[in-house]
């Protein structure tokens, strides 16, 4: 059906105002800026405007206040943002929306963005009986946690992070950063085990182990001990007065399942990223999409965009079709980049491996037919730069790999003139031939060699060497006849 | 001998002008804050434009399409003109006639034609190749400071600081003699080529970051984002002296340096230390951020010149002495160009043509009725673009500028300017645009005449006459005048004596933003640093801001401004990035250094450089004759293997004509302000020329 003029705007309910249910309403109000095809209610559980989930490490760290990660709010007839709401039942007959507050908004799309919340193993003393966090644990997945972190550890107080993944670690290294003591428990046999090989990780736990953060990997916790620790199966006590729980996420897919939408891990959607009822949509961690994604920024990020092509109108068929999800650790002082196929080696995979474990780097580039298929490096910030981006784009790889990861810098052309020879003053194209022969025309000074020449006259940067050269040749000069 | 100002880039370098050994006029270096005596090999070399063999001194005349142009004089072409103009005119209404100018022209030629088209012609339809130059950096500039003066501070104040960073500019090769001001700062080069200025900046301990061509304004927002975190934000500048910095931070908040190496291809290092490097001397208040063409000329250059904007803001630098925002403005009169009336939204003095304050007054000085003056017209691009259809303009009248080679899709641009029922072309030798018209005018060249330059800093120069022009020659003020009078004007209301134009410039423009009325032929000749606003009879203002900023309440504005995808992005048919850009040795089209011997011999050909993998990927070597097409078109050039070149990138000088022209390949998607269009990115591939020559 087309959008007629005058018609009223569909009505798009948004179910969370995280990152990427704001991001669909920022999105959607650049697309249609006067809100006359579509209106947008955005409803959130948190009190706080949205806020960039990402950068909650940086809290921790104290790079940001809570002020400075908050999201843009679209200023525009077509948006309305409710924080403090939480959504509790979904109707997808009568295409009704119940809120907390009583309310109930009628749709004729809804989008599912409800995110996900941290999984707290079943260990004793990690959560209370009703499944909240126990006494001096916190998970970190809001501002609120994050508060509650800051609150339970002081400088030069112990802290527990439970789980060594992307989070675990990045807030470890904020933690560290403000003063506190920090161990990590990774109960896979080594770090980021999704993300990096094993050899990557040693290297990477020992640069931790460096700034002073312990990594226990491959070890089970099996108490937390309020005022104490956090005691392993082996038996060691790790000294805590507060332990962050990063073990992981679980969608938040119960909206959907109770309203009898398609659920498994997440929320199913396909590549027009609708559910098992085309009215309602689902996007970032609370959606399961066969491209994968889920638990990474730009691809919730592009699910947004997507999305509010569709719904908008703008592009009624634009399709989501997956993501290439690239791991960047955000820590001070730690370059980390992990994608794609890290740890399968075939035979028609090119495999080019780095190791310095001394000098705490580390390379891996998988290549397939000429194409970036994964890569881990730790230390080497140009080529993950310059890699980064040939999987994003599929472009192919250059011959010599070994010198993309060292990312020399090449050296750059020497200009020369017409003859071949190699320019003294660039901006005129002067030789050093010509400036002998100026010399021997009669030119003793800078100021004469440049009114022959013109050396020297363009950019300037050519004055030293100019002045060197002179002064060789008077020399030279003063030699001989000495 | 005469001393006066190089014909080229806004620099405006000063030079003597004397018969050289071979009784031919020669240039050499003046003494002059700007060039400091230095100058490169096109100023050295001007003066062969003056005398070289194919120099019009005839108009020039054909009877239909089909026939060759043939001269003729000056009578019968003018007659003719003003006869198919009038008749046209009749026929479908004053905007059938359009006007192109150039940011070349004196201001007393820019202002003439500025006031030719409205008054003369009563079209709306004129703008000027400027609209491809500086034009988005002029547009953020009036919104940040509510002012567009390129550098608001003299150049040699460069010189003092301790760090500069050059967004999208590469001086040592544009403009070498500007290098002497930046030779003690600290430099970070924003470039997505290792171009001569970054490998200066790498050689005195700077930094070069080379972002994927279009994705600038992301690099600009990670560096406020990087900024703000590691703590250099003047926040009592920002409290007191600016608004909308938390608007703009909302969205650099979301560019956090790992996500901004991802887009760029920066690594967030680089970014870091760039942000430390700059950070650190804005403490010192001694750090200056500018702008080039390559920030400016995408379809979101007015955002991207934004952003480097809030990041000098939010640094406190502009408004301050020793640190500040400026844009380097590249053509020789691109200052001046846009402030009297050539442009298709302007008056004279900067003013607006919707501004009803400003139509009464200029028209005050005119002495017509305002509400005879047209309103705003078409924008260059969209100028061109409209020629020839149903309701564009059918007549086009050209005063220096060669569109079919610095305008963007040369074949769309060919093929409207063909469309045209007259095509008038005043020119001193016969471009590539000349060529293509029904009636050219030779015309007198810079050392010819005098008149006024704006330059780079918003110095208002003297460019005096130092020969006569040949004989049949006429100047572009002699040329207009004896059009107006063909179409019913008064002649007193068109001198062509250039102080008499620059006397009633200054009324027309007092009380403007750009207000010359103190400008007078005294004051130049005495040397005075004449930066404007110089109003009658006070002192100039060498730097502005430094108590108040235009907009009313004096404070500055940062723009919310958002990162977005280039116009048209890399697929596996276009799977390359083209970007163009200058040479040291050609100056814009090249319809003037292509003819200088020394000039050609060094650079007489297209190149396109290339990365030694992309190269062979695509069957090429060096030296080769390579084909790149877009979209749009394709091109020739020779393939020049750059090491240092990022791999998905190419670059093309574009001052090449005909199937050697980089704007076959360029894309007219314009930016939304400015209406700049998208020079620096374009998709292409790369393969062997099928022809090569």
């Amino acid at each position: 059906m087309s959008t007629v003029q005058g018609a009223s705007p569909r009505q798009i309910v948004v179910v969370g105002n995280g990152m990427v249910g704001a991001r669909f309403a920022e999105e959607t109000a650049r697309l249609d800026p006067n809100g006359e095809r579509v209106h947008v209610s955005v409803v959130g559980t948190e009190h706080h405007p949205a806020y960039n989930r990402v950068l909650l490490s940086g809290v921790v760290a104290g790079d940001y206040t809570p002020d400075q990660i908050r999201l843009p709010v679209p200023d525009t007839p077509g948006v309305t943002v409710r924080t403090g709401v939480t959504a509790t039942a979904l109707n997808t007959d009568e295409r009704t929306l119940t809120l907390d507050d009583g309310r109930l908004l009628t749709y004729d799309e809804l989008v599912l963005a409800t995110g996900a919340r941290a999984s707290f193993p079943p260990i004793p003393g990690v959560t209370e009986a009703d499944g909240t966090p126990g006494q001096g644990v916190t998970a970190l997945r809001d501002l609120q946690d994050c508060q509650r972190l800051l609150a339970l550890a002081r400088p030069g107080a112990p802290v527990v992070v439970l789980g060594g993944g992307v989070l675990g670690l990045e807030a470890a290294r904020g933690l560290i950063g403000r003063g506190m003591r920090v161990s990590v428990v990774e109960s896979s046999p080594w770090i980021m085990r999704r993300q990096i090989d094993q050899p990557a990780a040693r290297i990477l736990a020992r640069r931790y182990a460096a700034l002073g953060v312990r990594v226990h990997s491959w070890r089970v916790a099996s108490r937390w001990i309020p005022g104490t620790g956090l005691e392993l199966d082996d038996g060691r006590m790790l000294p805590g007065d507060a332990l962050v729980v990063t073990a992981g996420v679980r969608a938040n897919t119960e909206l959907a399942s109770d309203a009898g939408i398609e659920v498994e891990h997440g929320v199913l959607v396909d590549d027009r990223l609708a559910t098992s009822d085309a009215r309602v949509h689902a996007l970032g961690d609370c959606a399961q999409h066969p491209g994968g994604g889920a638990g990474l920024i730009q691809p919730g990020w592009e699910q947004a965009a997507v999305l509010a092509k569709r719904l908008t109108g703008k592009a009624p068929h634009a399709l989501y079709t997956g993501a290439r999800p690239l791991t960047r650790l955000k820590a001070e002082g730690i370059e980390l980049t992990a994608f794609g196929q890290v740890h399968e080696d075939d035979e028609d995979l090119e495999t080019v491996t780095i190791s310095d474990p001394h000098g705490g780097r580390y390379a891996k580039l998988s290549v397939r037919r000429e194409k970036v298929v994964g890569a881990v490096l730790l230390g080497f910030p140009e080529a993950a730069a310059t890699l980064s981006q040939l999987y994003d784009t599929g472009a192919p790889v250059p011959a010599d790999r070994l010198a993309l990861l060292q990312g020399l810098p090449t050296a750059p052309d020497q200009d020369q003139d017409e003859q071949g020879e190699a320019l003294v003053c660039r901006c005129n194209a002067v030789s050093r031939t010509d400036i002998e022969q100026a010399w021997l025309d009669g030119a003793r000074t800078r100021e004469a060699i440049a009114q022959r020449t013109r050396a020297t006259t363009g950019c300037g940067g050519c004055v030293r060497d100019v002045q060197a050269l002179l002064s060789g040749m008077q020399d030279q000069t003063t030699a001989s006849v000495g | 001998m005469t001393t006066t100002h190089c014909p080229y880039c806004a620099l405006q370098c000063a030079m003597h002008l004397e018969a050289g050994p071979d009784g031919r006029p020669a240039a050499r270096p003046a003494d002059f804050p700007t060039n400091r005596g230095g100058l490169c090999r096109k100023g050295w070399t001007s003066t062969e434009v003056l005398t070289v063999p194919d120099r019009l001194t005839r108009p020039l005349i054909r009877k239909d399409r089909t026939s060759d142009l043939a001269e003729t004089d000056w009578d019968t072409a003018l007659d003719h003109v003003a006869e198919r103009l009038l008749a046209l005119r009749a026929q479908s209404g004053p905007d059938t006639v359009a006007v192109f100018g150039s940011g070349g022209l004196t201001n007393e030629k820019s202002y003439t034609l500025g006031k030719f088209a409205r008054l003369a012609l009563g079209t709306s339809q004129i703008d000027y190749n400027g609209r491809f130059c500086m034009s988005s950096a002029a547009a953020a500039s009036t919104r940040a400071f509510g002012l567009d003066r390129g550098m608001p501070f003299p150049l040699t104040d460069l010189s003092g600081a301790e760090v500069v960073l050059l967004a999208g500019a590469n001086p040592a090769e544009t403009m070498p003699p500007m290098m002497g001001h930046l030779s003690a700062p600290t430099l970070i080069v924003i470039d997505p080529r290792r171009s001569a200025t970054a490998q200066v900046a790498l050689a005195g301990g700077g930094v070069h970051l080379a972002p994927r061509p279009g994705t600038d304004l992301a690099l600009a927002l990670g560096l406020l984002h990087t900024a703000r975190v590691r703590g250099w934000c003047d926040t009592d500048f920002i409290d007191q002296r600016t608004h909308g910095f938390e608007a703009a931070w909302e969205h650099a908040a979301a560019w956090w340096p790992e996500r901004t190496e991802q887009v760029t291809g920066v690594p967030a290092t680089s970014i870091r230390a760039a942000a430390d490097l700059l950070g650190k001397a804005a403490r010192n208040r001694s750090a200056y951020v500018l702008t080039g063409r390559g920030a400016e000329q995408h379809a979101k250059g007015t955002d991207t010149v934004s952003a480097w904007i809030n990041l000098a803001l939010a640094l406190g630098l502009p408004g301050r002495h020793g640190s500040g925002y400026g844009c380097i403005t590249g053509q020789g009169n691109g200052q001046g160009g846009r402030e009297h009336g050539q442009k298709a939204d302007q008056l004279p003095g900067y003013r607006r043509i919707d501004d009803p304050d400003a139509r009464a007054h200029v028209a005050g000085v005119w002495g017509v009725d305002p509400q005879t003056l047209p309103g705003p017209g078409r924008s260059a691009y969209e100028l061109l673009d409209a020629l020839g259809t149903p309701d564009g303009p059918r007549a086009l009248l050209l005063m220096g500028s060669n569109p079919v080679v610095s305008a963007p899709d040369t074949a769309r641009v060919r093929d409207r300017l063909s469309s045209l029922d007259l095509l008038v072309a005043a020119d001193f030798v016969l471009s590539e645009t000349a060529a293509m018209a029904d009636v050219v005018l030779p015309v007198a060249q810079w050392a010819e005449e005098s008149g006024t330059m704006t330059n780079l800093e918003g110095r208002v120069l003297r460019r005096t006459r130092a020969l006569p022009p040949p004989e049949g020659v006429r100047t572009d003020l002699e040329v207009l005048s004896a059009l107006a009078v063909r179409l019913g004007q008064p002649a007193e209301r068109f001198p062509t004596n250039p102080d008499t134009v620059l006397a009633e410039l200054g009324r027309a423009s007092a009380g403007g933003t750009a207000d010359y009325s103190g400008v007078t032929p005294d004051r130049l000749a005495s040397g005075e640093a004449l930066h404007w606003p110089v109003r009658a009879r006070q002192t100039p203002t060498p730097r502005l801001f430094l108590d108040t900023f235009a907009h009313p309440d004096g404070r500055a504005r940062l723009t919310a401004v958002a990162h977005r995808p280039p116009a048209e992005t890399t697929d596996d048919d276009y799977p390359l990035v083209a970007t163009t850009g200058r040479l040291m040795g050609h100056y814009q089209s090249g319809a003037q250094t292509r003819r200088v011997g020394e000039l050609n011999r060094a650079e007489p050909e297209a190149y396109v450089e290339v990365h030694p993998d992309t190269a062979a990927r695509a069957g090429l070597a060096a030296g080769d004759w390579a084909r790149l097409t877009s979209r749009r078109g394709h091109t020739r050039a020779r393939v020049r293997l750059t090491p240092t070149a990022r791999l998905d990138t190419v670059f093309v000088p574009f001052h090449f004509a005909a199937d050697q022209a980089a704007n076959n390949l360029t894309n007219p998607a314009l930016d939304p302000t400015s209406r700049m269009p998208e020079f620096k990115v374009s998709a292409v591939r790369l393969e062997p020329d099928p022809h090569p020559a």
